[in-house]
């Protein structure tokens, strides 16, 4: 296979690719370490700059690489990785991406080594450094400080990619044919950025003792685990605080931290995405398992933060998440129902027709009704903090916890009111045959098992019952009793008059 | 010999035009610049070395690499400046196209001029947005961050199929395929140009041409 391939280009191809891959590293880490690089150009070539290209070389990194080369090459199915990860002050981890530098079988007889292949290496690597600023961990590591800090592990052989979660990403740096195969440069970046707090497992049962030690030994030691990973911040050697984490590995596949600083009920899983996916329209806001665009935002206000950028196009962030119980768009819409229903029913019978907008809001909230407190069959009448409780009939039960039915003070009333009321309470009776009592169904939900929608729950409120309290405080005392007791109350209430009138204002 | 060509689009708030094709432009411009060439004896010629350079962004959460060369970045951002300036004057919809332009010159027998062979030209379209409020610009600033970073993951993958680059010259065509006019960096010979189109969007009323490096002198 290298017969074409004469001893000095092979040599020299062997070169090219070492140097590579050592600079590759070089540039990731770099990369990684939060400040802002700038090498100086120099029209006169001082020799040691490989590919033409001023890239630092930070002696632990190369030290670190070498390290893991083992004085191999990547080769075909050996593939030289170096592997991005986070770790917070509290001690939990997570890979974010995956640099991998592969070479497979497919070669490019023709090209030549010194010149083509070393130019186009030369190339390969200004994209890297273009690319190793676009991905989502660059921005982290931006801002990498007290709150976490940036790790780097290089290793050797097979490529994993387990631990960068579901949903990986993974973005082609580019490849360069050589005689005896092609280079290829990759980086595989979680997309998964919210992971749950391990800690609960770690206080129970810790998986590895979690090591604070931060003073780790220079890097020639050898006695440093070969899956520690290093800090991405360059130091001078003897003032090294790398994160030693043994337990990383374990610890990520227990389970996950939750860095978010909306409230918990409102976490959702991120997801980024350089894809080029539909993701421009207003559909964004269907899309139930997370914000395509969030952005990252770490460490800004202390801990790690994982920053939803907002929603797109303005919408609320309660919105965007389904199923959420309690988000104080839906206690607005309490607040709407009841007041809509309450203008019914001073208007009489009316059709309602569903409102769009309410309809529209079932399917982001789920909550329970506004008339609905329990189900009937849990309440016993008295257990309800309600006067006349006693009286209540059992089919009334929902109804009794509508503050709109069963006002919670109301005043005795007079008697012209009553026998008003008297009148209408044998309507209701028959009215309450016909009322369907809305037990424990939520408002505005689309329930698939009943067929009650909101229609007909509107229609079914245009007529409610009487004042339960009312129409039984009549039919428990008889007429008689009414007059022996209508001059002492007369009396009474000519004595609160000013209370009624008050009381009757408020009516109307 | 086809010209290749390639187009990006992106959409963004008036204030980041500048910085948008900075980083683009910039990012193509890495890719296609080499050192400075030092020619030795018997056709052998060394080559100087890169530095680069990370640029934030303030008006987009974006940060990209250039070419570390004071002189490359004013050339540059003169003509960006003038591209802005063309779109913020040409009227209420705000589209625009700049154009980055590879070519190598031909030389010809007099009274001929040279011939300048575009052999890769970079378009991109620019939309402007204007924004109602604060949220809108923050939303538009992660977002414009974001395009433009999957923009240059699109200038990557086109670079690196390493199609035809012109070869490299002996020391009396260098000038032919290079622009050696800068002292740190050499890129291919190259010239920008912009396009406003009109509100209609269908016909390009205003068609400046500006040459930023102008070979086409005698």
């Amino acid at each position: 296979m290298d017969s074409d391939l004469s001893p000095q280009d092979k040599k020299d191809l062997d070169k090219f690719i070492k140097f590579f891959a050592l600079k590759t590293v070089q540039v990731i880490v770099q990369a990684r370490l939060g400040e802002k690089i700038c090498t100086r150009s120099s029209s006169s070539p001082t020799g040691s700059d490989w590919f033409n290209l001023a890239i630092k070389d930070i002696p632990e990194v190369t030290h670190e690489a070498k390290k893991a080369l083992a004085g191999q090459l990547p080769g075909i199915g050996r593939s030289m990785c170096v592997e991005i990860s986070l770790k917070t002050s509290e001690g939990d981890s997570m890979e974010l991406e995956t640099w991998c530098l592969e070479m497979n079988e497919k070669c490019d007889k023709d090209i030549k080594v010194s010149y083509t292949v070393y130019n186009r290496l030369s190339v390969l690597l200004k994209s890297l450094l273009a690319i190793t600023r676009v991905t989502p961990a660059y921005k982290l590591s931006r801002k990498q400080g007290h709150d976490y800090v940036i790790l780097y592990r290089i290793y050797f052989g097979e490529v994993q990619l387990s631990g960068l979660g579901e949903g990986f990403q993974t973005v082609r740096v580019g490849v360069v044919g050589t005689p005896v195969g092609t280079v290829t440069l990759s980086c595989a970046y979680r997309t998964n950025l919210a992971f749950m707090s391990n800690r609960q497992f770690e206080r129970s049962a810790p998986i590895m003792g979690i090591i604070v030690d931060h003073f780790v030994d220079p890097p020639c030691s050898s006695q440093r685990p070969a899956n520690m990973g290093q800090p991405c911040n360059y130091r001078a050697p003897d003032e090294e605080d790398g994160g030693t984490f043994a337990g990383v590995q374990d610890s990520q596949e227990v389970c996950t931290t939750s860095f978010s600083t909306s409230p918990p009920s409102q976490l959702y899983t991120s997801r980024l995405s350089y894809q080029p996916p539909a993701l421009t329209g207003a559909a964004e806001l269907c899309h139930p398992a997370g914000n395509p665009n969030q952005v990252l935002h770490a460490g800004k206000e202390g801990g790690v933060v994982l920053v939803p950028a907002q929603p797109p196009h303005g919408a609320d962030a309660h919105i965007t998440v389904e199923h959420a119980p309690n988000t104080p768009s839906s206690s607005g819409d309490d607040d709407g129902l009841s007041q809509s229903a309450e203008g019914r029913r001073d208007e009489g019978r009316r059709s309602v027709s569903p409102a769009d907008p309410v309809e529209s809001l079932s399917a982001f909230t789920r909550k329970v009704g506004a008339f609905v407190n329990k189900p009937s069959t849990q309440i016993t009448a008295a257990s309800l903090d309600l006067p006349f409780a006693a009286f209540a009939p059992r089919g009334l039960d929902s109804e009794e916890n509508d503050p709109m039915v069963q006002p919670p003070d109301s005043p005795p009333c007079p008697s012209p009111l009553q026998a008003s009321l008297h009148s209408q309470g044998s309507e209701g009776s028959g009215q309450q045959d016909d009322f369907v009592m809305v037990d424990f169904r939520p408002a505005f939900s689309k329930d698939d098992l009943l067929p009650m929608d909101l229609g007909t729950f509107y229609r079914e409120f245009q007529n409610p019952p009487q004042l339960a309290s009312l129409s039984l405080h009549i039919s428990s005392q008889s007429m008689a009793d009414d007059l022996d007791s209508l001059p002492e109350k007369l009396r009474v209430y000519e004595k609160n008059i000013d209370e009624f009138d008050a009381f009757v204002d408020m009516l109307q | 010999m086809n010209c290749r060509s390639e187009v990006l689009e992106v959409t963004v708030e008036a204030r980041q035009v500048e910085e948008a094709m900075l980083a683009l432009l910039h990012t193509i411009l890495l890719h296609r610049s080499t050192g400075k060439f030092h020619y030795k004896k018997e056709g052998t010629y060394s080559i100087g070395t890169v530095g680069t350079l990370d640029f934030d962004c303030d008006f987009i959460d974006f940060t990209f690499v250039r070419v570390s060369s004071e002189e490359l970045d004013r050339v540059i951002r003169k003509a960006v400046s003038e591209f802005k300036d063309a779109l913020s004057n040409s009227g209420s919809d705000g589209m625009g196209q700049i154009s980055l332009e590879f070519y190598q010159k031909k030389k010809s027998r007099w009274p001929f001029s040279d011939e300048c062979i575009p052999w890769e030209v970079w378009s991109i379209k620019v939309n402007v947005v204007n924004l109602a409020n604060e949220q809108e610009r923050q939303i538009c600033r992660e977002k414009v961050g974001e395009k433009l970073g999957e923009k240059v993951i699109n200038v990557v993958e086109v670079i690196n199929r390493h199609e035809y680059l012109p070869k490299m010259p002996t020391q009396s065509e260098v000038d032919n395929v290079f622009d050696t006019s800068l002292k740190d960096v050499q890129p291919y010979l190259y010239k920008i140009t912009y396009q406003i189109t009109d509100s209609l969007g269908t016909s390009v009323s205003t068609t400046m041409r500006r040459l930023i490096k102008d070979t086409l002198a005698l």
